[in-house]
C-alpha cells in the first residue's frame, strides 16, 4: 500500500503526514508513506485545497488534517 | 412585522452586540477597580475587557458555525459547478461561491490552477479571488455585531458588486494569455473526494477553530490595542483632520494604509469600530477594512507565481479603484446608515 501526503509544505501538511505515520504504526500494517510537494504533482491528483492524502492513487482526504483514527480506517 | 423586527433586535443586541457584556464589563471596571468608564483610563479598560471578549466569543461560534457549512462546499465542488457557465452569470456565482467557499490565501495557487485548466474563464476566476478573502458570513455577522445591520449588509453587497464588476472588466479586457504558461499545461482532472461524515465535519470545524485562533489572536488583540488607544487618548480633533471629514483624501489614505496590510477581519474590526465612532466617514472605514482583507502582500505574492505581472498589475488596480469609489460613495451617501 502507498500513501501520499499532498501539500506545498504548510504546517497542516506536516501534521496530516505526522498523523498519517501514527496511524500507520499504531495499526502496524506496512505502508509507504511519500510525500509530494510539487504543485504540479497535486494538481495531477485534482486537489485545490491541500493537505490532502491519497491511498492507492485515490483521493481519501482533501483540505483538512485528519486524525490518526480517521486515517486508520482508510488502511 | 413588529414581532419581527422586535425578535429581530434582540437577536442583534444580545447575541451579536452583547449588550450584557458591555453591562458586565461596566461593573466589573467601575465596581471592582473604581473607574469611571466616562473617563479616560477606564474607559480605554472597558474597551479593551468588553471588545476582547466579545471577538473571541464571535469568533469561536461563527469559525465553527461557518466551517461546518463550508465543509459540504470544497473548492473541487465549487470548480464543478463554474464549469460551464459562461458570461457575466459565471462572474455572479464566481462571486457567490466565493462566499462559501474555504479560503486561504495559502490555496489561492491551486485553486486559480484547477479553475483555469478547467477552461474557466480568467474573469471568472479573479471574480472568485476577489470575494473570498472580502466576504463571508462570518464578517457579515460581525459587521452587523459591530456597525448594526445596515452597514454590515451594505459591505457585502457591495463586496459581491465589486468582485463581479471587477471579474467582469478582466474578462473584457482579454487577458486570458496572462496567465503563466505551466498553468496550461496542467490536466484538468475531476477528482471524486469521498464526503465527510457528521462527526468529520463536526471535527473539521472545531480544527478551524483551534487554526483560526492560534492564527489571529495576536492580531485581534493588537487590534483592539489600536482601537481603545484611538477611542479614548487621540483627540477627535486630530482624526477628524486626519482621516475625517475634513480631508478629502481620507479614503484614499484608508486605502494605501489598509493595502499592504495582513489581518483578518477580526483584528481590523475594532481599529474599523474606533475610527467610526470617532466620526469617521462610513465610507472611509468601508474602504479601510476592504483593503485590508481583499489585498495584501502574501496573496500577491502567491498569486503572482500564476499569472503575469500585467494581470497582476490590473487585478491590484481594480481592486484599489474599486475600494476607492465604495469609500468616497458612502461616505456621500453616509446619511443613510448613520
Amino acid at each position: 500500500m502507498v500513501i501520499k501526503v499532498l501539500g506545498t509544505g504548510c504546517a497542516n501538511c506536516d501534521k496530516l503526514e505526522k498523523n498519517t505515520k501514527k496511524a500507520v504504526e499504531e495499526k502496524g500494517v506496512d505502508v509507504t508513506i511519500e510525500k509530494v510537494t510539487d504543485i504540479k504533482e497535486i494538481m495531477k491528483y485534482g486537489v485545490m485545497k491541500t493537505p490532502a492524502l491519497v491511498v492507492d492513487e485515490k483521493v481519501k482526504i482533501a483540505g483538512r488534517v485528519a486524525s490518526p483514527d480517521d486515517i486508520k480506517k482508510l488502511l | 412585522m413588529d414581532v419581527i423586527t422586535q425578535i429581530f433586535n434582540f437577536f442583534s443586541d444580545q447575541f451579536l452586540r452583547m449588550t450584557w457584556l458591555f453591562e458586565l464589563a461596566r461593573l466589573l471596571v467601575e465596581k471592582v477597580f473604581g473607574l469611571p468608564i466616562d473617563e479616560r483610563l477606564g474607559g480605554s479598560i472597558h474597551f479593551f475587557i468588553y471588545d476582547t471578549i466579545k471577538i473571541f466569543i464571535l469568533l469561536s461560534v461563527l469559525i465553527f458555525a461557518i466551517s461546518y457549512i463550508q465543509s459540504y462546499f470544497p473548492p473541487e465542488r465549487t470548480k464543478k459547478i463554474l464549469g460551464g457557465i459562461k458570461g457575466i452569470k459565471g462572474n455572479v456565482l464566481g462571486a457567490v461561491l466565493g462566499t462559501i467557499t474555504p479560503f486561504c490565501s495559502c490555496s489561492s495557487i491551486p485553486i486559480f490552477i484547477g479553475f483555469t485548466s478547467a477552461g474557466l474563464p480568467v474573469g471568472v476566476t479573479f471574480s472568485f479571488l476577489i470575494s473570498s478573502p472580502l466576504v463571508d458570513l462570518a464578517s457579515l455577522l460581525l459587521l452587523i455585531s459591530f456597525f448594526g445591520i445596515r452597514i454590515g449588509v451594505a459591505y457585502v453587497v457591495v463586496g459581491l458588486i465589486l468582485a463581479i464588476i471587477g471579474g467582469t472588466i478582466i474578462d473584457k479586457l482579454g487577458l486570458e494569455n496572462q496567465v503563466e504558461g505551466y498553468v496550461r499545461e496542467i490536466d484538468d482532472v475531476d477528482t471524486e473526494i469521498p464526503e465527510m461524515t457528521r462527526r468529520e465535519r463536526i471535527s473539521y470545524a472545531k480544527d478551524q477553530v483551534k487554526e483560526v485562533i492560534n492564527r489571529v489572536w495576536i492580531y485581534v488583540l493588537i487590534g483592539i490595542g489600536i482601537g481603545a488607544t484611538i477611542h479614548n487618548w487621540i483627540p477627535q480633533p486630530i482624526i477628524e483632520n486626519v482621516i475625517g471629514k475634513n480631508n478629502p483624501f481620507a479614503v484614499l489614505l484608508a486605502a494605501i494604509v489598509g493595502i499592504p496590510m495582513y489581518a483578518d477581519i477580526f483584528g481590523t474590526l475594532p481599529i474599523a469600530q474606533a475610527l467610526f465612532f470617532k466620526g469617521v466617514g462610513v465610507g472611509t472605514v468601508l474602504s479601510f477594512m476592504m483593503a485590508v482583507t481583499a489585498l495584501s502582500v502574501p496573496s500577491m505574492i502567491m498569486l503572482s507565481k500564476v499569472v503575469k505581472p500585467k494581470l497582476l498589475g490590473i487585478f491590484i488596480g481594480i481592486v484599489s479603484i474599486g475600494i476607492i469609489i465604495i469609500g468616497y460613495t458612502f461616505n456621500a451617501i453616509a446619511y443613510l446608515f448613520v
